[in-house]
């Protein structure tokens, strides 16, 4: 470790990672829940699982994205953070605010759960992912706020790099448009109009320059590849992706009862977010390709090179799939929303967050650059299990999307919903199996940390490439 | 990437592309907030469709349900509830909940009063009048 202050971002990736686990599992009981209808009724009923699912899924990012900033602003503003101490609190802070809140959910009715922490004094709570009191809406303002401080001050006062420059507007942007969850009105078209501008500008906006600068980091520690070459490539993919995203917002504006203009807006932007999700792809490969170092961590890399695909698949592919409105029209709020979505939050998000952890960890250990062979084969496997098992997720999905689409939307006697869903029931079976695969990948890459040891080879032994500039 | 297009020209598309694409944005937002009133049926957004949406939110309805396609794919979509199964049934369904049959998707009992019921009833009733683009496809939502 370069800088005793990074050490703050270990207990952000643990908490990430158990918290990943705890979405798993109620991955898990959702899913099998289409197919058992009454598993665990009425003691976790589907909406309750769901809400945990999906809140546990932005918690964990969001510890992924701090710890990633703590681990990477010290070294790229190249001083210590100003407060470590600070950061520490403030990761309690965070935690028992989660864990409070998911406790909630648990184990009160939901609108007891609003009355207890007195939403009817400022309504925020009920609405898709927003489902958290008001009162923990208020706490993640407080945190963002501290941790705002923490970092922005640390690179105010160090090295303004393109890389810690673009992750800290990111963060801003984050914790900014945060604040339209607190609006809700008694309009639900304004509601939903305004909804999305958290929503969508976090993942299809700011989040992609979060996104970038940590796999732009990544990179240029695993490649040895030339910072002005990754920054120059990292500018280009963040204004392909706010240039395309910003107006593709309006992808969500085409049946809400919004105007109907939005569909040619929404289409047209929106049919170009695959762009900046493609030349990740690129970027990633090409830098890899032209490494000057073989680094020791080559499951880092991995995890880099694989999200930079399966981000480009899941947002991008599945993103384009159903973005057209005239397609849209028969898939909207089906399985292929669902398809879409599991795999470009595990693919861009999941997946990076990861990445960071992979490189990062063995270092904040003190294990040295990499674990050694055995620890990383196991993580590997965690990698290929978990990320097939998550491409057929999303394929059985798909299939589920289309034939309900067929079924209830399209045919010439429609049929109801409850009796289309019946009908899919064998892929919803297959996805379940597929989640139980993901679960194994899982525990083989939470177990790839128990058997770490530091690795035998030299570090950084030189490449075959010859390194003109070290 | 080749030599001429460099750092700085890198940087200023996403500086200006980004503050352009806001301000576009910001212009769309102005003009869809000025054509609102003539399609989101606002003259009929009562105090009690109010208390509906908000009986709706203090229940997580969207958890399970999709309303205009948002929301959860686990059960049927409810922007057209109201047009495709009328107010008297909706009601006795709120109150026959759960169905305990065996294996089958379950919706809990939410214990509403009767005027929390009638109020969730005339704010599906008001949403089903929103004009969204003769969404969805069909009756079955």
């Amino acid at each position: 470790m370069q800088y005793q202050s990074q050490a703050v971002a270990k207990p952000y990736f643990i908490t990430a990672i158990a918290l990943f686990g705890g979405q798993i599992l109620f991955g898990l009981v959702l899913g099998l829940q289409y197919v058992v209808g009454d598993f665990l009724f009425p003691a976790i009923p589907f909406n309750v699982a769901r809400m945990v699912h999906t809140n546990l899924l932005v918690v964990w990012l969001l510890f992924g994205f701090m710890g990633a900033a703590y681990y990477l602003v010290p070294e790229e503003a190249e001083r210590e953070l100003v407060s470590p101490k600070l950061a520490i609190l403030n990761f309690w802070v965070f935690l028992i605010a989660g864990v409070l809140t998911i406790l909630g959910y648990l184990l009160v009715p939901y609108a007891k759960l609003a009355e207890m922490t007195g939403n009817h004094l400022l309504p925020t709570m009920g609405r898709e992912f927003l489902e958290q009191p008001t009162i923990t809406k208020i706490g993640i303002v407080i945190v963002a706020l501290v941790f705002l401080y923490n970092i922005g001050f640390t690179i105010l006062k160090g090295r303004k790099t393109v890389i810690n420059t673009i992750l800290l507007l990111g963060l801003v942007g984050l914790a900014g448009l945060w604040l339209f969850s607190f609006y809700n009105p008694d309009n639900l078209v304004l509601d939903k109009f305004y909804w999305w501008w958290v929503v969508h500008l976090w993942v299809e906006g700011v989040w992609e320059l979060i996104l970038g600068s940590i796999l732009a980091f990544v990179l240029i520690k695993v490649t040895g590849v030339d910072r002005e070459v990754i920054d120059k490539w990292l500018y280009v993919i963040i204004a392909a992706a706010l240039i395309t995203g910003i107006i593709g917002t309006g992808h969500h504006y085409y049946w809400i009862g919004t105007p109907g203009y939005w569909q040619w807006w929404g289409s047209v932007f929106s049919a170009m977010e695959p762009i900046p999700f493609f030349m990740m792809t690129i970027f990633a490969f090409n830098m890899v390709n032209r490494r000057r170092r073989s680094h020791p961590n080559r499951a880092a890399t991995l995890w880099a090179l694989g999200c930079a695909v399966m981000g480009f698949l899941g947002a991008g592919v599945w993103g384009f799939l159903h973005t057209l409105a005239p397609v849209n029209y028969y898939t909207h709020g089906t399985q292929i929303t669902a398809a879409h979505g599991h795999m470009a939050f595990y693919g861009a998000y999941a997946m990076i967050v990861i990445t960071i952890i992979s490189y990062a960890m063995p270092v904040l250990r003190g294990i040295g650059d990499a674990n050694d062979n055995r620890s990383q084969v196991v993580e590997m496997w965690g990698f290929w299990l978990m990320t097939v098992a998550m491409v057929f997720i999303t394929l059985f999905l798909t299939g589920a999307g289309i034939l309900q689409v067929w079924l209830q939307r399209a045919a010439d006697d429609p049929l109801p919903f409850m009796v289309a869903q019946e009908k899919v029931a064998i892929f919803y079976w297959l996805r379940e199996v597929a989640g139980l695969v993901f679960l194994v990948g899982f525990v083989l890459y939470v177990a790839s940390f128990f058997i770490a040891r530091p690795a035998r080879v030299a570090e950084g032994a030189p490449d075959a490439v010859p390194s003109p500039a070290g | 990437m080749s030599g001429r297009f460099s750092q700085t020209t890198a940087r200023n598309v996403f500086y200006g592309g980004s503050a352009f694409f806001i301000l576009l944005l910001l212009a769309l937002t102005f003009d869809t907030s000025r054509a609102l009133p003539e399609r989101d049926n606002r003259h009929n957004l009562t105090e009690q469709v109010a208390l509906g949406k908000s009986v709706w939110e203090r229940n997580n309805c969207i958890g399970c349900h999709t309303l205009m396609g948002e929301g959860a794919y686990f059960a049927p979509e409810l922007g057209n509830v109201y047009e495709r199964r009328g107010p008297d049934f909706i009601k006795a369904w709120m109150k026959a909940m759960p169905t305990n049959a065996p294996g089958r998707r379950q919706m809990p009992q939410f214990n509403l009063g009767e005027e929390e019921l009638d109020a969730l009833i005339e704010f599906l009733k008001w949403t089903n009048a929103i004009d969204d683009e003769n969404w969805p496809p069909n009756i079955q939502g």
